[in-house]
């Protein structure tokens, strides 16, 4: 099977190419830096049409994976790079006959601020998703599931927290400042959340290349199922990379509050790099998010093949060897 | 404003392909313009024709049309000027609105069966249908009603206040008062949607017309226009015999207790389902009345196989009070009060005799209820078995239900009579109980008449010693109300038959090899009922009764003393009072105590390790703990060194069902619904069901509940979860809405409860789950043993107590939490009170509020 990867260097898309390339399909990537794996490369912007013509062209199946993903930022990159990229891989799919598109979302295109337990996946709802990111992702993700249809099957694929040796976002951001003695726990440390080992979401996204078709039209969100307290996921994470956990404490208001004037001030001087805290961040970092995957692990026959304890073992040896 | 003369848009649980209009012509041809909601069923195994009552509409019944039963129709028409059908221009008496209603169905082509379902004033127009197709009747339903009002009553209150004219037009028509305070009336309050909803139909004074002329329409008086048709509608349904269901919200401060007492007396084999709590619109307050009446239509048409219960073997003729008459002429100790009275076994063979008598003179028959609130003691004993003895039923409702628990229950069993000391007696009053009010001692003139006593068990005893013995009493007929503790909702009542109570006595007694020869010490008092049953004599310590943790070791030891004592019962929070006070026992005491041979104690798990301490107290003492609850008692029975030789396991081993009881399970599913078919396989796990002669009867009063025990008839469903292992032995691993179910699978807590309290750091632990039904994760709140004070409020556990939690659990555990201590249930303060730690482990584990925009 011929398989197209948008969005291949980042730590997701790495292992879902490796794990294409270990099952023998032929693959080939798309994004702007070279991602150096051992397949055919196309580069480029993911909303330039010539381009990701060429990358689609005689593809069997699309993985669309390219995203800007990050918390500041003005909406105008954002909705280039997710909204304008979809829109482009989405009409590239048609043109070229490509009968099967794997879009990768983000489980914060149907939420708002208030605390997940337990939930299936809900619409993408652009009114209610908080920051240019989900924003973006959510009206992404209508475009997509609006094209699906007899000759394009799409399938929407939400993985939740994605983490693992390698991972420059999350874990890494995460260990720097409690390395640093910045991350505090924010509110009272309980609120369970839903992560996502790398290999399993992999696997998931493998797993919705080959359902998608007799499974098409819908999203669902993928994580571990073994939704944890939030300073325990971050006690564990720092745990693995050998650095003490979140010592602070910060009230959710105080935390919320401060992400609110963070923002204004980046906002005012047009900075560009990460704010330490942003009023969304503090939210995921207080509030439950975990999700029932009965759904998906109906619809994907997949079920995760890393529990949470092995993953957090795997990063311990990871940052053991670096 | 614009007012909606047709159904609007988007009303909560309305399905608008239900709606429709018909014309049709009344008597005198005039055409009118009908709305209703109908299914739509073609070719119907028969017809549910829905009759709401005033000021609601055809809105009242849409949970009912949902859950139509399978293959029936189901019609709920608005009333002529009512909801969306026409306005009219004058008021339309009571008999021409039944003529409307046969007008309505025979325009519909309704042929087939129909029953009738009621509310409020629906309840008489749909009676008067009823009456008036008899030939096509199936059954009648009704709710909160009245069809008669009995002489001198003037009305509800209410109702009446709203029938003064005055302010009648103003309250019913001229305002939307009346509309709005009936939807107020509801417990829990309604949402504001439902609410909106059911006024929709009434916003301008025009389209209340109708409103206040059904206020109008309520004959009060004898003169009243309508009187002649409501009293033919209220006598003529004496004489249907089709089947009848009563569904009741107790709350309604427009009808009352007397309306139901009046329906049931119209209708006496009607069943009844009180909903406790509800109020006046019972299909509101409880939901769940749509499938109640679906399962009892579904019953009608298909017929429920016949209970096929085991009886007692043999034709025995004993009853409740032949062990006492066989010790007639015995003169040794029946019942010892320790630091009261002794009575012999001659001595309360002819007060219970006399006593009996005495009260069939007082006018209480057999079949009536007696109430007991007399605290333990030679009295109740006697009053016990006087009532038995006259045919009449117990009824007991213990006074840790609290005040309004009791009011609740008292209420709902309806008794007629009330034997009480005077505490009891003043309880009675402050309860209102209308029933006969009858003092278990002698009182003075101004207590007796300030308590409203109509008798004395001491001046009944004295009328029965020369007036004639009552009859011999049918063992099939009931002989006791028994309410739960009410640890789980509102107290239930349990009734047995003589025959059911007899078969527990026998039972009891083959088991525990009871003898003349025995001697009970009743450490929990109620036990020491059994006694004369049993044909054994009693003692009861000299005790607070109230408080079973006062039980000391030489207080039991006084007590066995006393009655030399072979047998003791005690509660396991009694037990522990006892091994704790085991150094004060003197010399003598502890010969008392060493030839006790049998020590039983129930109502909740007793811990091998209190056992194991027990048997410094009573060295001679098997200890067993039988299993039931106030259904079924006992189901199984073990004893101390079963429960070692059974190890650990997934749950708590009670021993083996014991001879003629039998034991199966119905499999859950991964939502925690226990709808599989009964099994008795090795392993599963499942809902505990009981068949045996001594089960209980039926429930009281709550139709419903007794149709969901009792699902596989001649089969109790206990409510608790377990197993059987492949030596027979069963396993209970909590009770079934206490079931955690993730998508692995179901998870019960009791054996995780048990492993993670095997850890040092723990002191006692609860597993709950949180989230939706089939996708929940089980978290352990643990109250550890690090002599820490913590609030009762929960936080994180630390990571070492945490990973050490996790690993003892077995299960998958997503969270776990500390607490200063777990809530207890408020009756027994002893059970962990697992809805309410899920409730606040919930809250706790969903973090912040975030609602920040």
């Amino acid at each position: 099977m011929r398989v197209l990867v948008t969005g291949a260097s980042g730590m997701l898309g790495r292992a879902t190419v490796q794990g294409l390339l270990d099952r023998g399909e032929e693959v080939t990537v798309l994004q702007r830096r070279p991602a150096g794996l051992p397949c055919r490369e196309v580069r480029g912007d993911v909303a330039d049409p010539a381009v990701v013509g060429r990358a689609v062209a005689g593809q069997d199946a699309v993985l669309h994976l390219a995203a800007k993903v990050d918390v500041t930022g003005r909406w105008a990159e954002y909705a280039r790079a997710n909204v304008e990229g979809t829109r482009t891989v989405v009409d590239a799919c048609r043109r070229a006959g490509v009968g099967r598109l794997v879009h990768v979302s983000s489980p914060s295109v149907a939420h708002g601020g208030s605390a997940l337990v337990g939930v299936g996946a809900q619409p993408a709802d652009p009114a209610r998703a908080r920051g240019n990111y989900s924003r973006s992702k959510a009206v992404a993700e209508q475009i997509a599931l609006a094209a699906d249809d007899a000759a394009l099957a799409v399938l929407v694929v939400r993985p939740h927290l994605v983490w693992g040796p390698g991972d420059t976002q999350l874990v890494e951001r995460i260990v720097e400042r409690a390395r640093a003695g910045r991350l505090p726990v924010i509110g009272s440390g309980a609120a369970l959340i839903d992560t996502t080992y790398v290999d399993n979401a992999a696997d998931a996204l493998l797993a919705a290349v080959d359902a998608c078709g007799p499974v098409h039209g819908e999203a669902l969100v993928v994580s571990n199922g073994e939704p944890r307290p939030v300073a325990e996921v971050l006690d564990r994470l720092c745990r693995a990379a050998g650095v003490p956990g979140p010592a602070r404490r910060v009230p959710f208001r105080a935390a919320w509050a401060a992400g609110g004037l963070v923002e204004a001030f980046w906002a005012a001087t047009q900075r560009r790099d990460t704010p330490p805290l942003t009023r969304f961040l503090a939210e995921q970092l207080a509030t439950a998010h975990w999700f029932d995957q009965r759904r998906t692990r109906e619809a994907l026959r997949w079920t995760p093949r890393v529990s949470l304890d092995d993953g957090f073992a795997r990063l311990t040896r990871a940052y053991a060897a670096t | 404003m614009s007012v909606p003369t047709d159904l609007p848009a988007g009303l909560p649980g309305l399905d608008p392909a239900w709606s429709r209009r018909l014309t049709v012509a009344d008597g005198t041809g005039t055409e009118h313009d009908w709305h209703l909601l109908d299914n739509g069923v073609t070719d119907p195994v028969g017809t549910l024709l829905c009759v709401h009552g005033n000021p609601t509409w055809s809105y009242l019944w849409r949970r009912l049309v949902a859950a139509a039963p399978p293959g029936w129709r189901v019609m709920a028409p608005d009333h002529l000027g009512m909801g969306f059908s026409e306005r009219l221009p004058g008021p339309r008496p009571l008999a021409q609105r039944v003529a409307d209603l046969g007008d309505l169905t025979a325009a519909l082509g309704v042929t087939g069966p129909v029953i009738t379902v009621g509310h409020d004033w629906g309840g008489v127009l749909s009676l008067g249908w009823a009456l008036a197709h008899q030939e096509q009747l199936r059954g009648v339903v009704l709710g909160n009603t009245a069809v008669a009002m009995p002489e001198g009553d003037l009305g509800p209150a209410l109702i009446r206040l709203a029938h003064a004219p005055g302010v009648r037009s103003v309250a019913t028509v001229g305002t939307p008062l009346f509309v709005r305070a009936t939807t107020a009336l509801s417990s829990p309050r309604l949402p504001a949607d439902v609410r909106d909803a059911f006024a929709a139909p009434y916003r301008t004074a025009a389209r209340r017309r109708s409103v206040g002329d059904f206020v109008a329409d309520i004959p009060f008086s004898t003169g009243h226009s309508s009187r002649a048709a409501q009293e033919a509608i209220a006598e003529g349904i004496r004489s249907l015999d089709v089947p009848a269901l009563l569904l009741w919200g107790p709350r309604d401060p427009v009808f009352g207790e007397r309306y139901l007492a009046d329906l049931r007396e119209r209708l006496p084999h009607a069943q009844l389902h009180r909903y406790e709590g509800a109020s006046h619109l019972v299909p509101e307050d409880a939901p769940q009345y749509a499938d109640a009446i679906a399962q009892w239509v579904t019953d009608l048409s298909t017929g429920r196989p016949p209970t096929d219960r085991p009886r007692e073997p043999g034709a025995q003729q004993r009853g409740l009070g032949s062990a006492l008459a066989d010790r007639a002429d015995d003169h040794s100790p029946a019942v010892v009060e320790v630091g009261g009275a002794t009575v012999s076994w001659a001595q309360l063979h002819r007060r219970v005799e006399h006593l009996a008598a005495g009260l069939s003179a007082a006018g209480i028959r057999p079949g009536q209820r007696v109430a007991l609130l007399v605290e333990p003691s030679v009295d109740l004993t006697a009053a016990v078995y006087a009532i038995w003895r006259a045919g009449a039923v117990i009824v007991v409702a213990d006074k840790g239900l609290g005040l309004r628990g009791m009011r609740r229950a008292l209420h709902s069993a309806r008794v007629d009579a009330v034997v009480g000391g005077t505490p009891g007696l003043a309880a009675a009053r402050a309860m209102r109980l209308t029933a006969t009010r009858i003092a278990a001692t002698a009182l003075p003139a101004a207590a007796a008449r300030a308590l409203a006593v109509a008798h004395t068990l001491p001046e009944l005893e004295r009328v029965g010693s020369t007036a004639p013995a009552p009859p011999e009493t049918d063992l099939d007929t009931d002989c006791a109300v028994l309410f739960t503790s009410g640890a789980t909702g509102p107290a239930k009542g349990v009734v047995y038959t003589r025959r059911q109570a007899m078969a527990q006595l026998d039972l009891v007694g083959a088991t525990y090899g009871l003898s003349p020869d025995d001697r009970l010490v009743a450490g929990f008092a109620p036990f020491a009922l059994f006694g004369p049953a049993l044909g054994i004599g009693s003692a009861v310590p000299d005790v607070d009764v109230t408080a079973p943790g006062s039980l000391t070791a030489a207080a039991l030891a006084d007590a066995a003393a006393a009655i030399d004592g072979t047998v003791v019962f005690a509660s396991p929070a009694a037990l522990r009072r006892v091994a704790a006070t085991a150094d004060e026992l003197t010399g003598a005491q502890r010969t008392a105590l060493g030839r006790v041979r049998l020590l039983m104690s129930a109502g909740a798990p007793v811990p091998l390790p209190l056992l194991r301490e027990l048997r410094q107290v009573l060295p001679a003492a098997a200890a067993h703990t039988p299993y039931g609850m106030t259904e079924a008692l006992p189901i199984t029975d073990v004893c101390a060194t079963e429960i070692e030789a059974a190890g650990p396991g997934n749950g708590v081993c009670v021993g083996r069902p014991l001879p003629g009881v039998e034991v199966r399970l119905s499999p859950l599913t991964a939502t925690g619904a226990a709808d599989g078919e009964l099994t008795d396989t090795v392993g599963t796990t499942g809902e505990i069901a009981v068949r045996a002669a001594h089960v209980k009867d039926r429930y009281d009063a709550l139709w419903a509940t007794e149709r969901a025990a009792s699902r596989d008839p001649g089969w109790h469903r206990t409510g608790d979860v377990g197993h059987l292992d492949a030596e027979g032995r069963l396993w209970i691993e909590g009770r079934l809405p206490h079931a955690v179910t993730t998508a692995a699978g179901v998870v019960t807590p009791v054996g995780v409860e048990q492993r993670v309290e095997l850890l040092e750091t723990v002191t006692s632990a609860a597993v709950v789950g949180v989230g939706p039904a089939g996708a929940q994760v089980a978290v352990v709140v643990v109250v550890p043993a690090d002599g820490v004070r913590r609030r009762a409020g929960f936080e994180l556990a630390d990571p070492a107590l945490a990973d050490a939690v996790r690993a003892a659990a077995g299960t998958e555990v997503a969270a776990v939490l500390v607490t200063g201590r777990l809530p207890v249930d408020i009756r027994h303060q002893s059970k962990i009170d697992r809805r309410e730690v899920a409730r606040q482990a919930t809250r706790t584990l969903a973090g912040a509020q975030a609602h920040t925009r």
